[in-house]
């Protein structure tokens, strides 16, 4: 109890003390126009921020104006990039620690690709598949898969290498083949690899489909909430898809720890 | 600091206690020493695991703080003998920074010091000549074998002549063959510093060879069995381990630790 | 350099079906250019690319990710000094660097303005967290053998830190600014997506695709790409320079037994 005590207090009071200073900050930077009455503030206060964002989640499901719609959206293209990225980066972490080949020639593109601002070819994927009729959920889904491949791939890689010598020297005195070597030690070895990577492209995979929905005018989605927002003016409505965003970002980390953390139950305690 | 200035009593430990935590999960892990350490000694803290050999040598160093009796270093208090850098520490592992080369390893205490920087060069490479790693000194410590670098933490405790020498386990690590070595040049070392050396060992033949007096300790609570004296002279070649007088005493300080340690 | 044959083998490989493909093919240079097409875009537009590269890196990249690289560095020593601050902002941080922080450009250009300065924002807000997270890392990393030993010297806090804390902190702190690089590179684009004035990376790749005037879209991705990797391996080289001494780095290392 003391313990868990030790370990929230701090975040508690640090959040606090930010809410403080926004609050102060917001009052401040206000003050000429005004600030609780005006409707478009340049800071609004936390709690308008929370006013906006409780309005957007109170509206019904399906009108264009309920955060839960537009998040929804960008969940899905999220998920379905994830799924699409998940599949092909273990697969292909696999190829990459059983193929020499493969890993010499492919492995340092990969790498060297993550410099790439891979976001920069958003509008061009967007447009290009739009124009061979593929619009809507798989552009965006495409680009979330792209820049969540690359903390899956390189996570599982390592994680299918972290075995040491004398683990799989020990494989190899039982005379075990090739797949039992992978999935009896590679495989479980690679999970507490895994799961860091796939907090990251789960996150990755949320700011892929936000930022593929803005190229378009997509009218539904978060990031297409966010440019309308910007463009009207709309301040309190700007700030409310942000903090829904946000929120997803933390309940998307939150599926992949709490997948996580079914996992290690089932391994009786430790990943 | 010349030998001759300081006070003839180097350490006195009168009825010292630690004690670890608190509530219910309290660990004794020292309890009632009694010890005095005079100039120019040099002393083996022997014990089994948990006897608190350890605790006893950080507690000199102003490592741990006793929660009980008292302790007396150079004639202060534990903290204002290490304000005063009144010792040099050796750790079981080198701890060396892999970011200085040697030389530069060895200098670490004289720049905390603030000497300058000529005055820590030629310590610098005085003491590692003391150690016999003059030819080393441009190179990085994982370029090192163990031994050769826990040879330079040696000659890091001694650059800034400290009255006393504290050393836990220093060779632990080491294959059978490198310790031999090792040992045979710690005692040449201190016979030409006479420095007063405190040392922690689990090995026999270790304590034995290089100590004047070997104290004996056991476990739960960490406490003093026995202490024996070991006056097998300055020289000591390492022949001298099948002396049937090296023998006697290892037999002795055998007995001491199993009679400390009920065994099954 | 015998480890690049191979991918740079493949590399070219790549590139010489992409652009068979193309050719054979006839695939519609809307849908994907040849390589060559693409470099004949990249040299047919240089005047416009030279400019873009100006106001996006020139002028948002580089300030953003030296001032948010700097503050994360600063608060993060500041955040050293007290375990209590250190339990406290370090979770805050770490879930803040997970949020979608491009979300904030348009909030950035209603404060500074269309200009340059709210692309360098988002920058800085983007590379802040990670720097500022392993800054804290890194300071924490020295084990409890190394800080006795400094203890026995009677160090100061202010010579613990400088002779090892930092130094053995550098690891970890590259390893942010080099995700750093690449995080203030895409804020800044992105945040040109939002609106901009009329030159920019981020501008001419959302207005030109919009156009599907795809040539300069790919000469402008080429420059980001080019400027990315330029920005880490730069990096990269300073880090090993600076760095040497760590155990990844020294020659025969375990990590090539499989």
């Amino acid at each position: 109890m003391r313990e868990a005590l030790r370990r929230t207090l701090p975040v508690i009071v640090v959040v606090a003390a930010l809410l403080a200073v926004w609050y102060a900050a917001a009052l401040v930077v206000d003050a000429p126009q005004g600030a609780l009455a005006e409707k478009r503030p340049l800071l609004p206060t936390p709690q308008q921020v929370a006013g906006a964002l409780l309005a957007g989640i109170l509206q019904p499901p399906t009108s264009p104006r309920s955060l839960i719609y537009h998040a929804g959206v960008t969940a899905a293209s999220a998920a379905a990039g994830f799924a699409l990225a998940f599949v092909l980066g273990i697969g292909l972490a696999i190829a990459i620690v059983n193929v020499r080949l493969l890993d010499r020639s492919l492995m340092p593109w990969i790498i060297a690709s993550q410099t790439v601002p891979a976001l920069a070819v958003a509008p061009m994927v967007v447009v290009v598949l739009g124009n061979i009729g593929l619009t809507g959920l798989v552009p965006k889904a495409l680009i979330a898969a792209w820049l969540s491949f690359f903390p899956i791939v390189t996570s599982m890689v390592a994680g299918l290498r972290s075995p040491e010598r004398i683990q799989l020297d020990l494989l190899r005195t039982y005379s075990a083949g090739g797949w039992d070597v992978f999935a009896q030690l590679r495989w479980p070895a690679s999970m507490s690899f895994l799961f860091p990577g796939m907090k990251v492209a789960a996150t990755l995979a949320v700011v892929g489909a936000i930022v593929a929905e803005l190229p378009t005018g997509a009218q539904a989605g978060l990031g297409a909430r966010l440019l309308a927002a910007s463009y009207y003016g709309q301040t309190l409505q700007l700030w409310a898809a942000l903090v829904m965003a946000s929120l997803l970002a933390v309940v998307v980390v939150g599926v992949v720890d709490g997948a996580r953390g079914v996992l290690v139950r089932v391994r009786g305690g430790r990943l | 600091m010349p030998a001759g200035d300081l006070d003839p009593v180097a350490v006195i430990a009168n009825g010292l206690s630690l004690t670890f935590g608190s509530g219910p999960e309290v660990t004794p892990a020292l309890e009632g020493i009694d010890l005095t350490i005079l100039r120019g000694e040099f002393v083996s803290l022997i014990g089994p695991s948990g006897c608190g050999k350890t605790t006893l040598l950080r507690a000199i160093a102003d490592l741990e703080r006793p929660t009980g009796g008292t302790l007396v270093v150079n004639g202060l208090t534990p903290e204002l003998a290490r304000r005063q850098r009144a010792y040099g520490y050796v750790f079981q592992a080198p701890a060396l920074y892999p970011w200085r080369n040697v030389e530069r390893n060895v200098m670490l205490p004289l720049e905390i010091m603030g000497l300058s920087r000529a005055e820590r060069r030629e310590r610098a490479q005085r003491n590692l000549q003391l150690v016999g790693l003059s030819d080393v000194a441009r190179r990085f410590p994982w370029q090192l074998s163990g031994g050769m670098q826990q040879r330079v933490s040696i000659a890091r405790a001694l650059s800034f002549e400290p009255s006393l020498l504290l050393m836990d386990e220093p060779f632990g690590a080491l294959d059978e063959i490198t310790r031999d070595g090792l040992n045979l040049h710690l005692h040449e070392l201190w016979r030409t510093t006479g420095m007063t050396t405190v040392f922690v060992t689990h090995s026999i033949p270790e304590a034995v060879y290089l100590s004047t007096r070997i104290v004996v300790m056991s476990p739960r609570p960490g406490r003093i069995v026995e202490v024996i004296d070991c006056d097998l002279g300055a020289e000591r070649p390492l022949e001298i381990r099948d002396t049937p007088e090296f023998t006697a005493i290892g037999s002795r300080v055998r007995h001491a630790l199993h009679a400390g340690t009920p065994h099954a | 350099m015998r480890a690049a044959g191979a991918p740079i083998a493949f590399g070219l490989i790549v590139l010489g079906l992409w652009q068979a493909a193309c050719t054979a093919f006839h695939i519609p240079r809307i849908l994907l250019p040849a390589p060559t097409a693409i470099v004949a875009a990249f040299g047919g537009n240089l005047p416009l690319l030279g400019a873009d590269f100006v106001q996006t890196v020139l002028r948002s990249v580089l300030p953003g990710f030296a001032l948010g690289s700097g503050a994360g560095f600063i608060v993060g020593l500041a955040v050293d000094a007290s375990p209590f601050l250190r339990r406290g902002v370090l979770p805050v941080a770490s879930l803040a660097g997970a949020l979608p922080i491009v979300g904030i450009a348009p909030i950035m250009v209603m404060w500074f303005g269309f200009d340059w300065q709210s692309k360098a924002a988002v920058a800085a807000v983007m590379t802040f967290f990670p720097m500022l997270v392993n800054t804290v890392a890194g300071l924490e990393a020295p084990g409890a053998m190394e800080r006795d030993l400094l203890r026995s010297y009677s160090a100061s806090p202010w010579q613990t830190l400088e002779k090892l804390r930092l130094p053995a902190a550098l690891p970890y702190i590259f390893t942010a600014l080099k995700l750093d690089t690449t995080l203030a590179l895409i804020g800044a684009i992105v945040a040109e997506f939002f609106g901009t004035p009329t030159v920019g990376m981020g501008f001419r790749i959302s207005t030109e695709a919009a156009r599907l005037d795809l040539d300069v879209v790919w000469a402008e991705t080429l420059v980001a790409a080019i400027t990315g990797s330029a920005l880490f391996f730069g990096l990269a080289y300073l880090e090993r320079l600076v760095t040497f001494w760590r155990p990844a780095f020294q020659s025969g290392s375990e990590k090539e037994m499989r």
